[in-house]
């Protein structure tokens, strides 16, 4: 056999170490990706779970945590916000999923920089600990929101939480720019580079076409945060004035002079714009696979699928200053960026539509994945339709910095990706462990969370309209407030509710894979190359051989064929993509 | 160099493979031999594809701080007193003919770098020859190119350090102004990522020492001499917007 | 499950339509020249979003109960898509969208385009951690000059903004912790913040402006009904955000000048 330097010339490792600790193996690093979200997901969770009790009860001692002081419920808040964007929403779906299936989908035995790949894995890894540390240092986590506005988070005495635990909080943003960079350029490079044989670019499943623009956007996005958390650290520690002019804080005239707040908005926002494309274009992906699969039907519009990702991903370098129309930055700038904004409302449309074309005229299968995916229309269209309303700058006048934007972000980012999340989970967990998650616990768990996050999030558009601020800790102090009260308790309620419920997920997660009914290669009668793979995948994928490619990714109920799916593998001739 | 003591393979690449189609396909795949594993001028074409990539990103940082850079330098500073603006721009006093030697370090540590990495690639194109025994090829005059960059980038670096010192001395600290402010953080983020490169030099120069396959590490120099490139034209930028911007 | 599913969606759809047509909560009453046209622009985006919003839920719903695997009897319609109506309804949307956009610039062009009239009354908002202090310009219409060095909230309202009581244009200055305004005149707003950024939102004039540091912006809106308004800190600003919190008293102009005299007398 060929000793020449190749991906796979070594056979799987065996030591435990170089096996599941430091594993070379793009699925192990996908699975680390996983569970690393998953335990952040759960102290995001809890974070919130606290923020939502204080906001209602604010004087209630809690067992274990004690009273919650105004400081602390801003920590809580930043620290949410932080880890649930980073290492939730940037991590499990491109990170994880991806990582995972997007050689395999592919048809390539691993990922061009497997070593690279490790890297950028145990670096997220240490990022999520230095994060984690911010709580307790002296002084404790942050309180300047995760969007970490300077000069509030540039001034250590403008509250408490902003000496060590904001230089933390900021090193470990940039060592997760680092890991993000690095598995970007292997996602592209992978992408570009392994495809088997017959695979062209327009025959890749959709998954594979949003983790690859996802890896794009990144690739862009997060060389400009880790330049702005650089000079927020400067500004922070060696006395520079990029972001704080001549500012007086409790009396005291600070060192800086001439610095731009709004620099740091703008060097944020480029970045966090594609940011939160990169949080949802996986899980369009995965709700685009989902719905062609178990309608039995090809994706309606494949091409403009494609070209929508893009166009996405293309405006959403385009848009950034429509976070900040109230913010100082030029009326006129602001009027250029809203057009762009309702334009990028288009190609969301344009998928949104294609969706339901997808399910219109098929066969639709009502297994646990095909719920989630579902949802995640749902959950998309309503997040999505209040983006119009903050898209006009008159109209953001009364909306900006309220429980609006809250509730619109939440419904996209926080509920419709983690559904995208849930589906890729019940959907793909038959290849990854061998087993079938349960059926009716899933099912269980799909419907409270999808009435219950419905319940949180949606009143917060009433809330946002009525006046009620983003970021106040409690509501005792305006009057105008004070009848908003009963609504942010059933908004409580629903929250403790929904996350208990999130414990079912767990459950049915950890349980089945033990103790699930084993799964065939290919459960859901899915086309793509994954399903032609043994379960679990072997070391190099396809145990030995290169799959060809010789059809498109959606090859469902084709008049004439034997069955109702084709795999892309099939030789056979039918009329083909 | 080519011993004969562990399996040295010659790749030549098969004619009309397994899986029928003989054309070689336009991107990725595999070489016809069906296991998906590229020869070594794959994985070097693959590298250098990862390589331009990552520079993408690269790029932006250096964008996104031009970009601060120009605006900041443009922007009118609130006079607190008066609710009136008034500009607070003060260009450095850039120790120029300094900036200008390291210039040519760099610049020369280009041209060894280059010449590093052709003499690797002959290197490697006749390793599989040299193999071949009763074959000579001749001994080649070895000029440590690599090595000559290594010091050349290192005075460079040097060079830089001396420049900081200078500017200190002219009263130009990293706080006194934004536009000093920028001057250390531009040629620090640049030196940063040039230490990077030469730690990657560092690193082919000793596998060479500890005879590793020269296919190898010629892909790591090839890849880390595009990048030194790259940082020659990063710095060429970056004295240009410090000079011309001021 | 079919029809579970579209009974779910459509009960969500239809309970959360139902609280914004009976605008159970709603934008407070408006009580400035704003008001209408913003509100109205409002009105135009939420019926036709709610029109979206309702026909994408409806027809998911009513689709994945339609098109439910019903056995061997279901016959599944293979298709790739439809140019045509992916052209359709590509250009609808774009349609709506930067139409609506296109209807409310004219709103903000005048809102911010425009500086403030002339004979509008002049007021200086100023914020910190964790209050407003309004000041007024005086007789002389000039504001006094201000010094960070002196700045000491401790010592009262002018001392909060660091007023320089040496200069002759600050003698008459007024500085207050509450907001006066006669009503149906323009205002004529110089946003400032002096440690971290702040907002100045006042939810029943339709007014938000962030007040930044380093920057003094210029802003306008003009009362129409005499009452009380809340004002409210609209960005995170530090421990006290939540109770960062003024008063905006909207008055006679015959009131405004007796209480602006009544705080000269003070000085």
């Amino acid at each position: 056999m060929a000793t020449t330097a190749t991906i796979h010339s070594h056979a799987a490792p065996q030591r435990f170490v170089r096996k599941y600790i430091f594993s070379l193996d793009h699925k192990v690093i996908g699975l680390q990706y996983y569970f690393l979200a998953l335990v952040a997901v759960f102290v995001g969770m809890l974070l919130s779970l606290l923020m939502r009790i204080h906001m209602i009860w604010p004087t209630a001692v809690l067992p274990l945590v004690g009273e919650i002081k105004p400081e602390t419920y801003l920590s809580l808040l930043t620290m949410h916000g932080t880890i649930m964007v980073f290492f939730v929403l940037t991590t499990a779906p491109q990170g994880g999923f991806g990582n995972y299936f997007l050689p395999i989908q592919i048809g390539a035995p691993d990922m061009a920089f497997p070593v690279l790949n490790m890297l950028s894995f145990w670096t997220t890894f240490i990022a999520f600990i230095t994060i984690l540390a911010a709580f307790f240092v002296t002084g404790g986590a942050p309180l300047h929101g995760w969007t970490g506005y300077a000069p509030l988070s540039a001034l250590p005495n403008a509250g408490p939480g902003e000496q060590l635990g904001a230089d933390l909080w900021i090193t470990s943003i940039a060592i997760f720019c680092v890991a993000s960079l690095m598995g970007a350029l292997n996602f592209i490079t992978t992408t570009l580079d392994l495809r088997a044989k017959g695979m062209t670019m327009m025959r890749l499943p959709l998954t594979v076409w949003a983790w690859f623009i996802t890896a794009i956007l990144g690739l862009l996005a997060f060389g400009v945060l880790l330049s702005a958390g650089i000079l927020l650290l400067l500004d922070r520690n060696l006395g520079t004035s990029f972001y704080v002019p001549l500012v007086v804080v409790n009396g005291q005239v600070m060192g800086h002079k001439g610095g731009s707040p709004l620099l740091w908005q703008h060097l944020f926002w480029f970045f966090g714009h594609p940011e939160v494309y990169i949080a949802i274009l996986p899980g369009m992906g995965v709700a685009s696979q989902l719905l062609s699969t178990f309608s039995r039907k090809p994706i309606f519009g494949y091409k403009a699928m494609v070209y929508a990702i893009m166009a996405i991903g293309f405006l959403g370098f385009m848009v950034w200053g429509h976070h900040m129309f109230m913010s100082g930055m030029s009326p006129y700038t602001a009027f250029a960026f809203s057009i762009m904004t309702m334009a990028i409302g288009v190609p969301s449309a344009i998928k949104t539509f294609n969706w339901l074309g997808t399910i219109h005229g098929g066969r639709v299968r009502f297994q646990t994945p095909m719920l989630y995916a579902i949802g995640f229309v749902s959950l998309f269209v309503s997040g999505g339709l209040s983006g119009p309303f903050l898209a006009q700058p008159v109209l953001d006048i009364p909306l900006h910095d309220t429980a609006f934007v809250v509730g619109h972000f939440h419904l996209i980012m926080g509920v419709a990706a983690i559904f995208g999340m849930f589906a890729g989970t019940y959907y793909w967990f038959p290849k990854m462990f061998g087993r079938m998650m349960n059926e009716t616990l899933g099912r269980i768990h799909f419907f409270i969370t999808l009435i219950g996050t419905y319940c949180i999030f949606m009143p917060m558009h009433y809330l946002g309209m009525a006046g009620q601020p983003r970021r106040y800790s409690q509501f005792t102090e305006l009057n105008y407030l004070h009848n908003l009260i009963p609504l942010n308790t059933f908004m409580t309620y629903a929250a403790i509710i929904t996350i208990a419920a999130q414990f079912i997920f767990v459950i049915n997660l950890f349980w089945s894979m033990k103790k699930g009914p084993k799964a065939s290669d290919n459960p859901w009668e899915s086309t793509t190359l994954e399903w032609t793979t043994a379960t679990p995948p072997p070391h190099d994928n396809f145990g030995g051989h290169t799959p060809v490619v010789h059809h498109g990714p959606y090859e469902y109920s084709v008049p004439g064929a034997a069955k109702d799916y084709i795999m892309q593998t099939d030789p056979a001739t039918v009329p083909s993509h | 160099m080519a011993t004969l003591s562990s399996p040295v393979t010659i790749n030549v690449p098969k004619t009309g493979g397994s899986g029928g189609d003989v054309r070689p396909p336009a991107f990725g795949g595999d070489d016809g031999r069906g296991d998906n594993s590229p020869d070594y001028s794959g994985r070097l074409r693959r590298v250098r594809l990862g390589l331009v990539i990552g520079l993408a990103s690269v790029t932006m940082i250096f964008v996104s701080l031009t970009s601060a850079y120009v605006v900041r330098r443009g922007l009118p500073t609130l006079d607190e007193h008066n609710n009136t603006y008034v500009r607070d721009w003060i260009p450095v006093d850039l120790p120029a003919s300094l900036l200008l030697v390291n210039t040519f370090l760099l610049l020369a540590s280009s041209v060894t770098v280059e010449l590093s990495r052709r003499q690797i690639k002959r290197q490697a194109a006749l390793a599989p020859i040299r193999s071949i025994p009763g074959v000579s090829v001749g001994s080649e005059r070895n000029f440590p190119w690599l090595g000559a960059t290594l010091v050349l980038g290192s005075g460079f670096l040097m060079g830089q350090w001396m420049a900081w010192r200078e500017l200190a001395d002219r009263g130009f600290y990293m706080a006194t102004s934004a536009s000093s402010s920028f001057v250390y953080l531009l040629t620090a983020t640049h030196a940063v990522h040039l230490t990077g490169g030469i730690l990657v030099l560092l690193y082919a120069a000793t596998v060479s020492l500890l005879h590793r396959p020269v296919e190898a590490r010629r892909i790591v120099v090839d890849v880390t001499a595009w990048y030194w490139h790259f940082m020659l034209l990063l710095w060429l930028y970056i004295f240009g917007l410090l000079w011309f911007v001021r | 499950m079919g029809l579970v599913l579209l009974a779910v969606i459509w009960l969500i759809t239809f309970i959360s339509t139902y609280f914004f047509a009976a605008k159970t909560w709603w934008l407070p009453h408006g009580a400035s020249t704003s008001t209408v046209w913003i509100d109205h622009q409002f009105a135009v985006t939420y019926v036709l979003m709610g029109i979206v919003f309702v026909a994408a839920q409806g027809a998911l719903g009513l689709f994945v109960w339609q098109y439910r695997d019903r056995g061997s009897a279901t016959k599944v319609t293979y298709s790739h898509g439809n140019i045509t109506m992916e052209v359709v309804w590509t250009a609808l949307t774009a349609v709506l969208f930067i139409g609506l956009n296109l209807m409310g610039s004219p709103i903000w062009a005048s809102e911010r385009f425009a500086p403030a009239d002339p004979g509008s009354v002049p007021v200086e908002v100023t914020g910190m951690q964790f209050a407003w202090y309004f000041r007024y310009p005086g007789a002389d219409g000039k504001y006094g000059r201000t010094d960070p060095k002196l700045m000491d909230p401790s010592a009262g309202n002018e001392a909060a903004v660091g007023l320089d009581t040496t200069d002759p244009a600050a003698k008459d200055d007024v500085v207050t912790g509450t907001m006066y305004l006669p009503v149906n005149r323009q205002v004529d707003l110089t946003l400032r913040a002096v440690d971290v950024i702040h907002s100045f939102f006042i939810p029943q004039m339709r007014f938000k402006q962030d007040t930044v540091p380093g920057l003094a912006i210029h802003m306008h809106f003009t009362p129409t009904e005499v009452g009380e308004y809340e004002i409210a800190c609209a960005e995170l600003c530090g421990l006290g955000h939540y109770k960062m919190h003024g008063m905006l008293h909207v008055v006679s102009q015959e009131d405004f000048d007796k209480w602006i005299a009544a705080r000269e007398a003070e000085k």
